[in-house]
């Protein structure tokens, strides 16, 4: 008994000691449920691969929860070397200067294997700046996509393999599906900040602010009140009149997926990294994936959607090898292996060319998993598709939501709505540049 | 009041250290955190920072969302305590005219009162859920179009509603308390010099259940602006645009989602100003004033 406990002592602290040579390298991030599994899966997969550091994941809640517990431990001093921020908090990571310490910048010092040109630009893009470095490393990044009922579409005598490609035959099916009965509303979407104005703007090569959408600097204010934009608002507005559109309610419109899946609603844009969950509710219907509308008057529409989802940024003030492990965790995350293998679990992207092409099989055995992929590299990214960069972009993703739900209860127009957008948002961005100074 | 005379100075310090400590640290010092934080302009990570003096004030009182969130608060401040009051003083007067199973049914109204605020907003958040829910498919039937997504006043109405459904019980067992400190005689005597049932509420049992009235009064408005956070969170998020944006919600939306602490902190401090008011007017004016 006693030699028994003296050889799990020894053990034990064999254990202990071998774990203690290791540098623990904390990661904070926003996956929950099965996302959250396979993260740490990568993340065991990384700590076994080599002897010299241990990644730990922490699951801090949802992305603004995450983001405000390391702004929160920054001040107090206790940072995470790695967390993971949502794509709308890139403006204020960006100008936390002192705070972070850039990828490229770190991927440098730690002398790690790192080409920036392998990266596809549409997802890196996002994450640059103005010359192009990588600020950022991109984690999960998806783009909107839209999904349709084809069962529903073969009931109102529509080619249930034809997808609407416009705005124009949008309008046009959801009429027949509503007149021959086969569902009550013709499509919904989640997230109308993200969707309906930002990627709907990128789609149709529109800007939605100054200085390159925010990229040039914190001088940057909203002009995403456009003939387009107030054009397509005021269809929405039309349509939920209508019935042929129903909303499913702010920020990511937790309520339009139930829609789509009771049948309710035929079709739903909604982001690719749903593909799983889209899935496995459409039991009683067949699926399909399609491409986001545009309206085909507006020139330089199809141009190419933008992505949304989280990147990993790296914190100052740690203890150097800290870094080193860092540098050498996201070696590992950019493999084209774990990418694949991370993406065709996911329904996110995959962030290198070489993860794609490593994709090709998955794609095959999976039709329109792709489409996503397909949507971000139609075209090379302009100044109005390469994303967009501004500061309270956070708040300013509620005023969108605040002026569409005016709009849609009559109190405005679509113009006087996206005029409250800008004007609103014009006032936060004035007050981030003047925090930041 | 009986006076506790310490022989050794020390010692009543010492007792009251506990409770001092925990004042201080979770109360004086955060507030004092968030009255500094008022007066600076500070980026998310505190980098940078300036002194910008009432700044921070006066741009609230130019924002007419922060106007709109003062509007929405007395709104609901008063919705919630008018309709938990009124069906709690209901549920309690039939109580007290019961002879047999009052205990009982005293048990069951209590029970919501154990229900946590965030429970209570998921459950009417069920109830009322356009897509799923319960009643409006019932509303339906009546040719109302309920959707609280999009319709300001729906919206209301379902924080109202899930806000007070909690606080009747609570209401409800000060109010039986109150109740049945009027003695019986009182209002015998007044049947006897021939006042009906409604003349006798009005007249006796009203008047003299008012220490209890006022006294929850203050309980609730306190109670529906301040601990009403979880119900909100829970159910409309503040929207549809910022038709139920109260201003507690409004000092986390801002301060803890949109990072702009000067801007919270000021709410705040106007939140900590209307608490000390309401507790002033609840010692010096509703404790002494109401005759007992």
């Amino acid at each position: 008994m006693s030699k028994l406990f003296t050889v799990s002592a020894v053990a034990l602290i064999a254990s202990l000691s071998a774990a203690q040579a290791k540098t623990d390298v904390q990661w904070w991030h926003a996956m929950g449920g099965e996302l959250g599994a396979k993260l740490e899966e990568i993340v065991k997969g990384f700590n076994e691969s080599q002897d010299e550091y241990n990644v730990v994941p922490s699951y801090k809640g949802t992305y603004p929860e995450t983001m405000t517990a390391a702004i929160a431990a920054f001040r107090a001093k206790e940072q995470p070397a790695i967390v993971q921020v949502f794509e709308v908090g890139t403006g204020t990571m960006m100008a936390a200067e002192g705070a972070i310490i850039p990828v490229y910048q770190l991927m440098q010092d730690q002398g790690a294997n790192f080409d920036p040109n392998a990266f596809l630009p549409a997802v890196v893009g996002y994450y640059t700046d103005t010359d192009g470095n990588m600020l950022s490393m991109p984690f999960n990044s998806s783009t909107p996509i839209l999904y349709y009922n084809k069962s529903v579409f073969e009931k109102a005598g529509l080619d249930p393999e034809q997808p609407p490609k416009t705005w124009a035959e949008m309008e046009e099916f959801s009429k027949k599906i509503m007149e021959s009965d086969a569902a009550s509303c013709g499509f919904t979407t989640g997230w109308v900040s993200w969707i309906q104005t930002e990627n709907f703007s990128a789609w149709h090569n529109q800007p939605i602010g100054t200085e390159q959408n925010g990229f040039g600097g914190p001088e940057a204010r909203l002009t995403m009140n456009g003939p387009a934009q107030v054009k397509h608002w005021g269809n929405l507005k039309k349509w939920a009149d209508e019935g042929i559109f129903k909303y499913g309610g702010p920020v990511g419109g937790d309520n339009a997926p139930p829609m789509f899946y009771s049948q309710e609603c035929a079709m739903i844009m909604n982001s690719s990294a749903s593909r799983a969950g889209v899935i496995a509710n459409a039991k009683d219907f067949d699926l399909g994936f399609g491409m986001l509308p545009y309206y085909d008057d507006i020139e330089g529409a199809p141009q190419n959607s933008i992505i949304g989802g989280a990147t990993l940024w790296v914190l100052s003030g740690r203890p150097d090898e800290e870094y080193a492990g860092a540098a050498k965790f996201f070696e590992y995350l950019s493999s084209p292996e774990v990418q694949a293998d991370w993406a065709s679990f996911s329904g996110y992207l995959p962030i290198t060319e070489a993860a794609g092409e490593e994709m090709a099989g998955f794609f095959e055995e999976n039709p329109g998993a792709d489409t996503g992929l397909r949507q971000i590299t139609l075209n090379e990214p302009t100044e109005n598709s390469k994303g967009l960069r501004f500061g309270n972009y956070v708040q300013i993703r509620g005023i969108i939501d605040e002026e569409f739900e005016q709009m849609l209860s009559g109190d405005k127009d679509a113009q006087g709505a996206l005029d409250g957008v800008v004007e609103r948002g014009n006032k936060l961005l004035e007050d981030f540049q003047a925090q930041s100074q | 009041m009986k006076r506790t005379i310490f022989s050794n100075q020390l010692l009543p310090w010492l007792l009251l250290a506990p409770q001092l400590a925990i004042t201080f640290i979770f109360f004086l010092w955060p507030a004092g955190q968030a009255i500094k934080q008022s007066f600076l302009r500070e980026d998310a990570f505190g980098i940078n920072s300036s002194f910008v003096g009432l700044a921070n004030f006066t741009a609230l009182l130019d924002s007419p969302e922060y106007l709109n969130s003062l509007k929405v608060t007395a709104v609901f401040a008063i919705s919630v305590t008018v309709v938990s009051m009124g069906v709690a003083l209901l549920l309690a007067v039939a109580v007290d005219r019961m002879l047999k199973s009052s205990r009982t049914y005293t048990t069951l109204l209590v029970w919501p009162y154990a229900v946590a605020p965030a429970v209570a907003g998921i459950l009417w958040w069920f109830i009322f859920n356009p897509t799923v829910g319960v009643m409006p498919y019932v509303l339906e039937v009546i040719g109302y179009d309920w959707n609280h997504i999009s319709s300001k006043t729906d919206a209301m109405i379902l924080v109202v509603i899930a806000s007070a459904w909690k606080q009747i019980s609570y209401n409800f067992l000060f109010f039986v308390a109150g109740l049945q400190a009027i003695p019986a005689s009182m209002r015998e005597a007044a049947a006897i010099d021939g006042a009906g049932p409604v003349r006798r509420f009005f007249d006796i049992t009203f008047p003299l259940l008012s220490p209890t009235t006022f006294f929850l009064l203050v309980v609730n408005i306190v109670y529906s602006m301040f601990e009403t956070f979880a119900v909100i969170d829970a159910t409309t998020e503040g929207g549809p645009a910022q038709a139920t944006n109260i201003m507690v919600y409004k000092v986390y939306f801002d301060g803890f989602i949109g990072q702009n602490l000067g801007s919270s902190a000021a709410q705040s401090v106007i939140l900590m100003l209307i608490v000390i008011s309401l507790t002033v007017i609840q010692f010096r004016w509703v404790e002494k004033k109401v005759e007992y």
